[in-house]
C-alpha cells in the first residue's frame, strides 16, 4: 500500500513537469509578440523593449524555460499586468472560494448521483428508473451558463429565496480567517454563537452548487446504475442472498461497495472537469473564484496571470486524479495488496 | 418414503417470460431428500437444475421466472408460501448453498472471515469478534490449512479448491443446518481438487448429518457422493432410483447414454456436452406434449412425439419414464 502511494506520488513529478512544459510552449510559441498584446497598439518602441527586458522575453528560448521552470517551482508567478499585485498573493485569496464550491457541488453531486444510481439500479425498469434516467440525461445535456441563468430567473428574480450572486450578503462584513467561507461562519456561530453569517453563506452557495454539480450528478448517477446492474447479477450477490442476509443490506454492503470501484473513478474526473466549468458558473454568480479571475485575466490579457491560473487548475486536477487512484486502491483489496 | 423427509418438491413447474417467448425450464418435478441424505440431480447444462434448486429457495429472479404450478415442502412447512421473512429464516438457517464457480462466488472486495462471520451475525446475537473467531474455527473444519491467517485474506488469495472449502464454511455458517444445495460444486476445479471437495462434503454430511442435494452433469460425481439419483432431460425427470439401481439397472435411453459417455477416460469427464448421444437438446421454448428426448433417442417410435410417457415404477425408489425403456438384460447380451 504505501509503495503503491509512493509510486502514485513519484509519478506526480513527470505529469507536472508536463503540464509546465506544455504551458510554457502554448504561450510562448502562440503567434503574436505579448508585449505588444499587453501594451495594446499604441505603445512606443521603448516601452515594448522595457517590457520584454522585464519579462524576459529577449534571451534564448531554452534560457527562458529554464527561468520559467525555477521561477514556476518557487511558486513565483511574477506580477498581475492588471493590477500590478503578486499573482500567487491573488490565487490564495480566489482559490479557497472555488474550492469551497467545488467541493459542496462534488458534495451534492456524489451523494444524490449515488442515491438516484442505486435506487434506478434496484428499481429497474419502473417510472422510477425512467424519470431518473431521463432526468439524467437531461442533466447532461444542458449547458452549464443557460442553466446557471434559469435557476437566478426562477429562485432569486423570481421567487426571491437566493441571492442573485456573491459569496456573502454585504452588510455582514467579516474578516476573513480561512477563507472559506462555510467554514469561516461555522466558527462565528460557534465562538460569537452568531447563526446569521452561517445562514447567508449557504444560501449564497446554494444555487452555484446545483449549477455547477448538475452534469456531475447525472454523470455519476448514470455510472453507479449501469455499475450496480451489473454488480447485482454477479454470483457473489446471489451467495449473500442464499445466506439469508437482509436484502437491503445485500444491495448497500455487498452490492455497492463493488459498484462503486467505477464510480469513484468517475467522481475524481468530474471533480477535476469541475473546476473547467467554474468559469462559467462563477461568472455567472459573481462568484469571486480562480475561475472568474481568470476570466477576467484572460480578457485583460494579463499573461502571468492567466499562466499562472492554467499551471495551478492542471496542477489541481492531477492532484485529484492521484488522490482517486489512492481511494480507488483503498476500496480495491486487490490494488491495496499487490 | 415419507418418514424423515426433509425437502419434497412436487410437480414444480417453472417458466421464464422472456421476450423472445416462453421457456418451461421446468416441467412437473418430483424430488424427496430425507434427513441426512445424499440426492443428486444429474442432466447436461441447460436441462433446469439450477433453476429447480433456486426455487426451493426463493432466489428466482422473479420476473421473468414464474413458478407455474407446484409444491416445495420444507420440514412440512410449504415454501412456496412463505414471505421474504420467512424465506431468510430458511435461507442460511435451515439451506446452505455452494455455487459453480468459486471465483465469482465470494465477494472480492471483503476478507473471507468477515463475509462468513456476517452470515453468522444474521443469524446469531453475538459480537463481531466472537464471529469472526466462529468463523475461523468453521474454515479449520474444513480443512483450510492455517485458517486465522486465510480468515484474513480475500477472495483472490486463495486457491480454487480453498474458495471452495470457503464457500462450503459460508454455508455451514447456519445455526441449523439441514439441507447443503450444492450447485455444480466442483465443476469449475481440477480433478484432484475435485476429489477431496466432495470428499469433505461426505465428511461433513456424516459429521453434522446435513442432507445434501447434489447437483451435477458428471455421472461419476453421482456414483462417488450420491445414495440416490434423479436424471432430468430438458425439464422433466425421466429417471428417478437408488444410484445403484440407475448405475446398473437404468431404463431410459438418456440415462443409458449419460452413463456411457462415461467410458472410464477421464477426458469425458467434466464434459459439458454429451459425446455418446448424438443430436441436440431441443428448444425449451417450442415443446409440446412430447418426450423431450424423442429426436435423439434411438429407441423412438410415433407414440413419443405426441406423448409424454407414463411414470413405470419398479421399486419403492426406481421410476422412470419412456415408453419403449432400455431392456438392460437384453442390450447387455446384444453387446457382448
Ligand atoms: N433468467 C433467465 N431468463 C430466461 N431463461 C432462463 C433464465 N435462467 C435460466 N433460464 C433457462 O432455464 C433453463 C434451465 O436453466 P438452468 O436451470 O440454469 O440449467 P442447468 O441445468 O444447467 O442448471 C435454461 O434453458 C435457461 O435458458
Ligand atoms: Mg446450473
Amino acid at each position: 500500500m504505501a509503495r503503491y502511494i509512493l509510486q502514485r506520488l513519484l509519478l506526480l513529478i513527470p505529469t507536472l513537469l508536463g503540464v509546465l512544459t506544455i504551458v510554457f510552449f502554448m504561450t510562448a510559441l502562440s503567434p503574436g509578440d505579448p508585449a505588444r498584446v499587453m501594451l495594446g497598439e499604441r505603445a512606443n518602441a521603448q516601452q515594448l523593449e522595457q517590457l520584454r527586458e522585464d519579462l524576459g522575453l529577449n534571451k534564448p528560448l531554452g534560457e527562458q524555460y529554464l527561468i520559467y521552470l525555477k521561477r514556476t517551482l518557487r511558486l513565483d508567478f511574477g506580477r498581475s499586468i492588471r493590477t500590478g499585485r503578486s499573482v500567487m498573493e491573488e490565487i490564495r485569496e480566489h482559490f479557497p472560494a472555488t474550492i469551497e464550491l467545488a467541493l459542496v457541488s462534488m458534495f451534492l453531486a456524489t451523494f444524490f448521483g449515488i442515491v438516484i444510481g442505486v435506487l434506478s439500479a434496484v428499481k429497474q425498469n419502473t417510472w422510477l428508473d425512467y424519470s431518473a434516467m431521463i432526468g439524467a440525461l437531461t442533466g447532461v445535456s444542458m449547458p452549464v451558463f443557460w442553466l446557471g441563468l434559469v435557476l437566478i430567473m426562477i429562485f432569486s428574480v423570481g421567487l426571491g429565496w437566493f441571492p442573485t450572486g456573491g459569496r456573502m450578503e454585504v452588510r455582514l462584513f467579516f474578516e476573513p480567517i480561512t477563507r472559506f467561507y462555510l467554514l469561516d461562519s461555522l466558527i462565528i456561530l460557534i465562538r460569537d454563537g452568531d447563526p446569521a453569517y452561517l445562514k447567508s453563506s449557504l444560501q449564497h452557495i446554494i444555487l452555484p452548487a446545483v449549477a455547477l454539480g448538475t452534469i456531475p450528478i447525472a454523470i455519476i448517477a448514470r455510472t453507479t446504475r449501469s455499475s450496480m446492474l451489473e454488480t447485482l447479477r454477479q454470483d457473489y450477490v446471489k451467495t449473500a442472498r442464499a445466506a439469508g442476509i437482509h436484502e437491503r443490506r445485500v444491495i448497500f454492503r455487498y452490492a455497492l461497495k463493488n459498484a462503486l470501484l467505477p464510480v469513484v473513478t468517475v467522481i475524481g474526473l468530474q471533480f477535476g472537469l469541475l473546476l473547467a466549468g467554474a468559469i462559467l458558473t462563477e461568472t455567472i454568480f459573481a462568484w469571486p473564484g480562480i475561475g472568474r479571475w481568470i476570466y477576467s485575466a484572460i480578457t485583460a490579457r494579463d499573461y502571468p496571470a492567466v499562466q499562472a491560473g492554467v499551471i495551478i487548475v492542471s496542477a489541481f486536477f492531477v492532484g485529484i486524479n492521484v488522490v482517486v487512484d489512492i481511494l480507488y486502491s483503498v476500496i480495491n483489496p486487490k490494488i491495496r495488496l499487490r | 418414503m415419507n418418514e424423515n423427509v426433509l425437502l419434497s418438491i412436487e410437480n414444480l413447474h417453472v417458466s421464464f417470460y422472456t421476450l423472445r417467448g416462453v421457456v418451461r425450464a421446468v416441467r412437473g418435478l418430483n424430488l424427496q431428500i430425507r434427513t441426512g441424505e445424499t440426492v443428486a440431480l444429474v442432466g447436461e447444462s441447460g436441462c433446469g437444475k439450477s433453476v429447480s434448486a433456486h426455487a426451493v429457495t426463493g432466489l428466482l429472479p422473479v420476473p421473468p421466472a414464474k413458478i407455474e404450478e407446484g409444491k416445495i415442502f420444507f420440514d412440512g412447512q410449504d415454501v412456496l408460501q412463505f414471505n421474504e421473512k420467512q424465506m431468510r429464516g430458511l435461507r442460511g438457517v435451515r439451506v446452505g448453498m455452494i455455487f459453480q464457480e468459486p471465483m465469482t462466488s465470494l465477494n472480492p472486495v471483503f476478507k473471507i472471515g468477515d463475509q462468513i462471520a456476517d452470515v453468522f451475525r444474521v443469524h446469531h446475537r453475538i459480537g463481531k469478534q466472537k464471529a469472526f473467531q466462529m468463523a475461523v474455527d468453521l474454515l479449520d473444519k474444513v480443512k483450510i490449512p492455517e485458517p486465522e491467517r486465510r480468515a484474513r485474506e480475500y477472495p483472490f488469495q486463495l486457491s480454487g479448491g480453498m474458495r471452495q472449502r470457503a464457500m462450503i464454511a459460508m454455508a455451514l455458517a447456519s445455526p441449523k443446518p439441514g439441507l447443503i444445495i450444492a450447485d455444480e460444486p466442483t465443476t469449475a476445479l481440477d480433478v484432484t481438487i475435485q476429489a477431496q471437495i466432495l470428499h469433505l462434503l461426505k465428511e461433513l454430511q456424516k459429521d453434522i448429518g446435513v442432507a445434501v442435494l447434489l447437483i451435477t452433469h458428471d455421472m461419476g460425481v453421482v456414483a462417488q457422493v450420491a445414495d440416490r439419483a434423479t436424471v432430468m432431460y430438458a425439464g422433466r425427470a425421466v429417471e428417478q432410483g437408488t444410484v445403484e439401481e440407475v448405475f446398473s439397472d437404468y431404463r431410459h435411453p438418456y440415462t443409458h447414454g449419460l452413463l456411457h459417455s462415461l467410458p472410464g477416460n477421464p477426458e469425458y469427464r467434466g464434459a459439458k456436452r454429451l459425446i455418446a448421444i448424438p443430436g441436440t437438446v431441443p428448444d425449451l421454448r417450442s415443446l409440446g406434449n412430447e418426450c423431450p428426448f424423442a429426436n435423439r433417442c434411438s429407441h423412438v417410435k410415433d407414440r413419443c412425439w405426441h406423448e409424454f410417457p407414463e411414470e413405470t415404477t419398479l421399486t419403492a425408489e426406481h421410476r422412470f419414464w419412456c415408453w419403449y425403456p432400455t431392456n438392460l438384460k437384453a442390450e447387455d447380451a446384444h453387446e457382448r
